[in-house]
């Protein structure tokens, strides 16, 4: 089997966000740039099974500028075999969606693992997009992935529960925490070979924005905290239902 | 000139630091205060090759530079300084040592799996009666044809206990003094070898420090490190780089403080106010900030010297000197800094401080250091 | 012009998302002059159907049936209906279920998607939307360009509220053209008697200042007493002491309810980004330091252990009283 990997390049998710000057996107400086949280375990998730001999081949794709090769080396050097780059900065989550799929029609894939959103853009739609512009199967919400043969065994998170399916490649699989324990940290070994492992760059298929920014702001700042003495905390009771109103 | 890192030295930094943050933060507090070996830690860094990073690839090294070196030692020094002296001691003195002066054989039999890390090593030079004089050891390694018959006592043996293999410094001919000394090579579980109690830090706590002792320990021939007599410019030539092991310890020790006492202050309020905002705090954390800076910087240096294959014993000395004195007066300030808190060990500080003040004293004293830069700075 | 819902059930049953999209759906009529149709799929009895006219649908369209569909077919489905019945907004909860149509419906409509959308939009002309993103930071108002619009609602983000209007229920079976399936659900297993987590109005969450699983008692008490869901934090589902299901933050579930209880809670980054959004906060922390408090609204600084039961005692006063 073999695992396409869509990687998402955004701020580290403890970056403080500052709006730029154009008020419709984040401002760059001093921006460090990581693989988004939940590729990167869908990344380790995809390492574990090439580790087990379930897997042949992992790739991973990124639609982006050249700024986000350092994220996708990040990713040969964690271990995947080769990395595919889309030049073009996305506009929207369709024209990740559809050049993405430009590389899946080019070169088959078994898998594709796409994380259940990005923490910059929260859009959680790519994914979707991408198996509807393919017409391919997709499960969303995976939280465990094994392969036996030619056979997928995906569990599901569903609100209260899980589901267990069984599927047949090719498959969009979205996925979300738990698909692994921790992400894989790079090796030194995973490192010096990194740079002997291909990058390859192509150029974007055209789209029209579907959906654009219109305006970006700051969340208003919260109001004093009201306190309540330790010794009477059972008047927070009272405080929510008659003043609140919210129990 | 150029400060810039590469893409790769910035990827090391990163592993180095995830794998601090996120498995060494743990249990860190219970292993400084039962005293524990962190063998799992120890098992991780090498899956992730830390242990060997500096070895060359075709003894299944990482074959990184030093300056990535610096920079993971940092970071791993900044949660766990008891993790990072092993993979110090493993890295700059026993590997670097074999590697630099070994032979094909001894870099096949004992070098690969240090490098891999299924073992560690340790570096036995310090006696009880010669901590920082390297010239006169009391072991001696006595000529028996095929053989060295190896007896005597080493002391603070960092990773005594714990490490597999053991370079050995001793006295093959005491009357040619420090010409006479030689490096051995000796397994941990020769016959002979027995290893005294964990000894009980201040600080490092985790890491095992140990008594040696030799009784007639037979060890072959094709063991010796160099030509005969190679001994004590052997370890004055691997303490070099040792020394930039140590300083990028001591940076990462204050760093660490550093990074909690800004977190600290912060969020700490005093006066209706963040303690931040009172400039007593401020100017403190302005004070470490450009001690930091200097030791980070002289590191940096030292590390790139090597990686050019420069001289570069100077500058490690300078940077371990000024790097584990800045490191005791960073972390001091940062237990000030943290105040009450500060003196408990929950919030890490006086972990900290305990730490550094053995940067200070082990691998060559502060004074030591100062030796040899007063030496190079007069002569002639 | 018409505004699609997709109501979804859990054996025969509304969910109270789908009551809540329909509720937001007929506010967003009232602002652009349009007829609220519901679709349903799956068994659901003509009473529980009807109960979607009292929040606003005048239309139900009821697909019977009783399989599993999987998502690629459901989306095809959906779609179909999408044709037939000519609506320009199409709306899903933003749970599991709806993020994993959405985008599948959104690429056969060539449609713009907007995902994690609260309030009703600040525009119709063009059609601008409010959300988060950067997992809370900050505020976003995103713009839909294309005919077709497809938007996920953030749950508990709008609230349910009675509109009752006269509703035709429509009875049909898939007509749409679907794949063979490729996948096959072999299992499902439900926690029973818990609260979710997404559609709680209330939330009792534990940090590390619990110290460890064994005092989750008393959380799990008061959540009871107040009908509410139970989470954590990350640090307690990293050391397994609940479920990584429970965990709320930047790499958990991100929700809104309507009061958030903080037990232990050092308010890290990443945790108050998933719960910022909650209509009231209250923590308890020994530490009066705590970065928590500056997002509460209500704090005790003091011990969780004692705090707790005394919490509990004026719950069950309260609904003893009630």
């Amino acid at each position: 089997m073999k695992i396409l990997v869509c990687i998402s390049n955004v701020p580290d998710t403890t970056t403080r966000i500052a709006i730029g000057p154009d008020g419709k996107s984040i401002s760059t400086a001093g921006i460090q740039w990581i693989i988004n949280p939940w590729d990167e375990l869908a990344l380790t998730r995809a390492l574990e099974l090439k580790d087990v001999g379930r897997v042949t081949e992992v790739v991973v794709a990124n639609v982006g500028p050249t700024l986000t090769e350092a994220t996708l080396r990040k990713a040969l050097a964690t271990g995947a075999d080769r990395a595919l780059r889309v030049n073009t900065e996305p506009t929207d989550a369709w024209s990740v969606a559809i050049n993405l799929a430009e590389l899946i029609k080019n070169e088959a894939f078994d898998v594709i693992l796409c994380g259940i959103e990005s923490s910059d853009h929260n859009g959680s739609v790519v994914g979707g997009l991408l198996a509807g512009i393919l017409d391919m199967n997709i499960i969303s919400s995976v939280s465990g992935l094994d392969i036996e043969g030619d056979t997928l065994k995906v569990q599901r998170e569903i609100a209260g529960g899980k589901e267990l399916h069984e599927t047949s490649a090719p498959v969009v699989l979205v996925v979300q925490k738990g698909i692994a324990l921790a992400p894989r940290i790079p090796s030194m070994r995973g490192i010096m070979m990194a740079r002997t492992k291909p990058l390859l760059t192509s150029d974007p298929v055209s789209s029209e924005p579907m959906t654009a920014t219109a305006q970006l702001f700051m969340p208003k700042a919260k109001g004093a905290c009201r306190m309540v003495d330790a010794e009477n905390a059972g008047d927070l009771i009272r405080l929510l239902h008659e003043e609140a109103k919210v129990i | 000139m150029n400060f810039e890192f590469t893409e790769e030295q910035l990827m090391i930094r990163q592993a180095a630091r995830d794998f601090a943050q996120r498995e060494l933060i743990v249990d860190v507090l219970e292993r400084d205060e039962k005293g524990i070996y962190p063998t799992q830690h120890v098992k991780m860094l090498a899956e992730l090759g830390f242990l060997g990073m500096l070895v060359d690839p075709q003894y299944d090294g990482g074959g990184m530079d030093t300056v990535s070196y610096v920079l993971a030692m940092e970071e791993i020094s900044k949660i766990d300084a008891s993790v990072s002296v092993i993979m110090s001691v493993n890295n700059s003195l026993v590997c670097y040592g074999i590697q630099e002066f070994g032979t094909e054989e001894q870099k096949q039999k004992y070098l690969k799996p240090l490098a891999r890390g299924e073992t560690t090593g340790a570096f036995l030079l310090s006696e009880p009666e010669a901590g920082s004089d390297a010239t006169s050891q009391k072991t001696t390694a006595e000529d028996k044809g095929d053989h060295y018959l190896v007896n005597g006592t080493k002391n603070w043996i960092t990773c005594g206990s714990s490490a597999g293999t053991y370079v050995v410094i001793a006295q093959t001919y005491p009357e040619k003094a420090h010409r006479g000394i030689n490096a051995l090579i000796v397994e941990r579980n020769s016959p002979g070898i027995s290893v005294g109690p964990h000894e009980n830090k201040m600080g490092l706590r985790s890491s095992d420090t140990n008594s040696v002792m030799f009784t007639d320990v037979k060890v072959p021939k094709e063991n010796r490190i160099g030509e005969d007599g190679f001994g004590f410019k052997f370890a004055m030539k691997t303490l070099e780089g040792g020394r930039i092991g140590i300083a990028a310890q001591a940076l990462g020790i204050a760093a660490g403080a550093f990074e909690r006492s800004v977190q600290y202050a912060k969020e700490r309020k005093a006066f209706g106010t963040l303690i931040g905002n009172h400039q007593a705090i401020a100017f403190k954390l302005a004070d470490m900030a450009v001690k930091i800076e200097n030791a980070r910087n002289l590191c940096l240096k030292a590390a790139w010297l090597k990686d050019q294959n420069q001289p570069y014993g100077i500058a490690s000395a300078m940077a371990k000197q000024y790097a584990a004195d800045i490191a005791m007066e960073v972390t001091t300030e940062a237990v000030q800094i943290h105040g009450g808190y500060g003196y408990v060990k929950e919030y890490h500080v006086e972990r900290l401080m305990r730490e550094a003040k053995l940067t200070q004293i082990y691998e060559g004293t502060s004074e030591i250091q100062k030796i040899v830069i007063s030496r190079d700075v007069l002569k002639d | 012009m018409s505004i699609l819902v997709y109501t979804e059930n859990r054996e025969g049953k509304f969910k109270k998302q789908s009551f809540e999209l329909v509720s937001y759906a007929h506010a967003l009529a009232q602002l652009a002059g349009r007829e609220v149709i519901a679709l349903s799929v799956g068994e659901v009895a003509d009473d529980e159907l009807k109960q979607l006219g009292e929040y606003g649908a005048s239309r139900i369209i009821a697909i019977d049936y009783s399989g599993h569909l999987e998502s690629r077919n459901f989306s095809k489905l959906i779609h179909h209906w999408v044709g037939a019945l000519g609506p320009d907004i199409v709306l899903f909860a933003d749970n599991n279920t709806g993020k994993s149509l959405a985008g599948g419906v959104a690429a056969r409509l060539k449609a713009g998607v907007v995902s994690g959308v609260s309030g009703l939009p600040i525009s119709m002309e063009p059609f601008i939307l409010s959300k988060m993103v950067y997992t809370g930071k900050v505020n976003a108002q995103i713009q839909i360009n294309t005919h077709h619009k497809v938007v996920l609602l953030a749950g508990n983000s709008f609230g349910v509220h009675t509109n009752p209007v006269t509703s035709i229920i429509e009875h049909h079976n898939i007509v749409a053209e679907l794949a063979s399936p490729s996948s096959e659900l072999l299992s499902t297993e439900m926690q029973k008697g818990k609260i979710l987590l997404s559609e709680a109005e209330v939330v009792v969450s534990g940090g590390r200042g619990m110290k460890g699983p064994e005092n989750w008692g008393p959380i799990e008490e008061l959540a009871g007493l107040l009908g509410a869901a139970t989470a954590c934090t990350r640090p307690v589902s990293d050391e397994g002491w609940r479920p990584h299901t429970e965990h709320v933050g930047q790499t958990g579930k991100v929700i809104n309810p309507n009061i958030y209880f903080a037990f232990g809670i050092s308010g890290a980054i990443q945790h108050v980004a998933g719960v910022s959004r909650s209509k009231v906060i209250v923590a308890v922390n020994k530490d009066p330091e705590a970065a928590i408090f500056s997002v509460a609204d209500y704090g005790i600084v003091g011990d969780v252990n004692q705090a707790l039961p005394q919490l509990i005692a004026a719950a069950k006063t309260l609904k003893d009283n009630a």
